[in-house]
């Protein structure tokens, strides 16, 4: 299983403030556990949302929002891809993480990454046919 | 905190921390049967008290507290029997009594080595392949003798003994926990990778309808080739794994259509390839060609790999290049199956003609007189120069061999269509 875990901004990253030293050697040594560990597969740290863009989409219109945006709990501030077993393991190893924010309190969010066989075994051929059926259906009822 | 929520809590902590508690008790007592049981005993001993007391803040280090204690309680023990039996050489005993002395002191040191060492005992060539790859899963996997039976489609007691086997005759053989050195590296870690990619091809041959855990394998095989890489970073060969393993699981989502027939590389939709996967082969692959000593056989068959990832579509696939490798890759380790794939290589960068020649030189050799994949690609070739009788002829001959319900229908169904298309041309011909 593939999960992304995910730093939520704060104030201080959104400043742009880079990590103290301390903190940085203690990620970096979770960094190496992880790797060692065989589960790491990729991590990387976001530079603040000031710097970045959002594109909005309504109909067939798209417009530009420059950073940065104010709802700080909403952001984040970086991630890492991790390859494990289960929820549990995965959770167990954030359980280990440096505190990324010290002194303040911060969520670290865990969410599964969708991998090509969880589509797989959804789409079987029953399904498929199931969803001809569905097709035909629809363009029978849009005849009358 | 439910009784269930703990004991999944308790089963991650011990994927986790199990290889690391049991490379580090084997290398105080010597031996990693009885390390194993020291490390089980304080996973039981974690069963029974975190369920009421919570996990503890830093779990590994509770365990390995427990088993620490242990250790210290069997050596005690074993020390008191054998003072009663006079008989015992005083020598063994001031060894242990000193082992036991030791023993806190060992144990607090840094990991460093010592999973490195488990690898390299656990995958020792004293043993049979089948309790090597038993034994690897066991102890760096975490796997349960009941997942691994799953895995293998044998019957548990069956894996069991196999485990039990193992460990007996690595101490019965004084198999000494090391990481070997100087010129016993080479053909030791060639044991290991041997074992590592063993566990992968078994994923990887599994089908969709097949337990989960089968499949599973694959990852379990790239963790541990990561591992690997992490703590023997100087080894080209364990970064040539790394990247074959890496680029083969980035098609895992595309090698299988939606009714679990398989879908032959070049028909593979690219977009279901898994590009981190790709990206980390690539950069694997890197890794091993920086060292500058050279492509051994996986760091070679990851180069073939790459040349298939690095194309984005089949037709820009780079023929000439794996032909190339496919050459490097028989001077390294020759096999008669090598020299088909070159050539079928030969064939797509230089025309059917040029691939068939290669073919039927191979015809005669003994190694491939059972081998459906020969006749099978003389068929496709012959087909291509639209030798219609042959190749039908061809494909009759590979439907025979293989084994494959599935593969001797596709070859039938080619050899039917040869014979169509074959009275096709007659007219012309005549």
């Amino acid at each position: 299983m593939r999960f992304m875990v995910i730093v939520k901004a704060d104030k201080r990253s959104e400043a742009g403030e880079l990590p103290d030293q301390k903190l940085l050697a203690d990620m970096g040594k979770y960094n190496e556990e992880l790797a060692k560990a065989g589960v790491l597969l990729a991590a990387e740290g976001l530079q603040p949302s000031s710097k970045g863009a959002r594109v909005r989409f309504s109909g067939s219109k798209r417009t530009v929002i420059d950073g940065p945006f104010t709802e700080t709990k909403e952001l984040i501030a970086g991630f890492w891809l991790m390859q494990v077993k289960s929820r549990d393991e995965v959770i167990e190893w954030v359980k280990r993480c440096p505190n990324p924010f010290p002194g303040t309190e911060s969520e670290i969010e865990i969410r599964q990454v969708f991998e090509a066989p969880d589509f797989g075994d959804e789409l079987t051929p029953e399904l498929q046919e199931a969803e001809k059926r569905v097709a035909a259906k629809m363009a029978e009822n849009a005849k009358r | 905190m439910t009784a269930a929520d703990s004991h999944r809590a308790i089963d991650a902590v011990w994927r986790i921390e199990a290889p690391r508690l049991i490379a580090g008790l084997a290398r105080v007592v010597g031996d990693i049967g009885l390390a194993e049981d020291l490390a089980q005993d304080s996973l039981v001993a974690a069963l029974e008290q975190w369920p009421s007391s919570g996990v503890p803040q830093n779990p590994g280090a509770w365990l390995m507290a427990t088993a620490k204690h242990r250790a210290i309680d069997t050596f005690r023990r074993r020390r008191r029997f054998e003072q009663k039996q006079a008989a015992i050489g005083h020598q063994i005993e001031l060894a242990r009594d000193e082992a036991a002395g030791n023993i806190e002191a060992a144990l607090d040191d840094p990991v460093g080595d010592d999973l490195l060492r488990l690898i390299f005992t656990a995958c020792h060539p004293v043993l049979a392949a089948e309790a090597r790859v038993a034994l690897t899963l066991r102890l760096l996997g975490g796997l349960t003798t009941d997942e691994i039976a799953r895995a293998f489609l044998v019957p548990e007691p069956t894996i069991a003994q196999r485990i039990v086997r193992a460990k007996r005759t690595l101490s019965r053989k004084r198999v000494p926990f090391e990481v070997p050195r100087g010129s016993d590296l080479a053909a030791r870690l060639s044991s290991v990778l041997e074992i590592i990619y063993l566990i992968f091809n078994e994923g990887y041959a599994a089908t969709a309808g097949d337990d989960w855990i089968r499949p599973g394998l694959c990852e379990e095989a790239l963790r541990l080739g990561r591992i690997l890489a992490e703590l023997a970073p100087n080894e080209p060969e364990v970064h040539g794994l790394v990247a074959l393993m890496e680029i083969q699981a980035s098609r895992a989502g595309a090698r299988v259509g939606p009714s679990g027939d398989p879908i032959l590389l070049l028909d593979q939709n690219r977009a279901r390839w898994d590009q981190l996967l790709i990206r980390r082969g690539l950069a694997a692959l890197d890794r091993a060609d920086a060292l500058g000593r050279g492509r051994g056989p996986y760091s070679i068959q990851a180069a073939i790999a790459a040349c298939h990832a690095r194309a984005r579509t089949a037709g820009e696939t780079d023929w000439r290049q794996i032909v190339d490798l496919y050459g490097a890759l028989l001077a390294v380790s020759p096999s008669p199956v090598v020299e088909l794939n070159r050539a079928v290589a030969v064939a797509m960068a230089f025309g059917p003609a040029a691939g068939l020649e290669r073919v039927e030189a191979l015809a005669g050799d003994p190694a491939l007189q059972r081998y459906h994949f020969l006749p099978g690609v003389r068929g496709d070739l012959l087909a291509k120069l639209e030798r219609f009788d042959e190749a039908r002829a061809a494909f009759e001959e590979a439907a025979a061999l293989t084994r494959n319900g599935r593969e001797r229908d596709l070859l039938r169904a080619r050899a039917d269509d040869c014979a169509r298309r074959s009275s096709a041309v007659e007219p012309e011909s005549r």
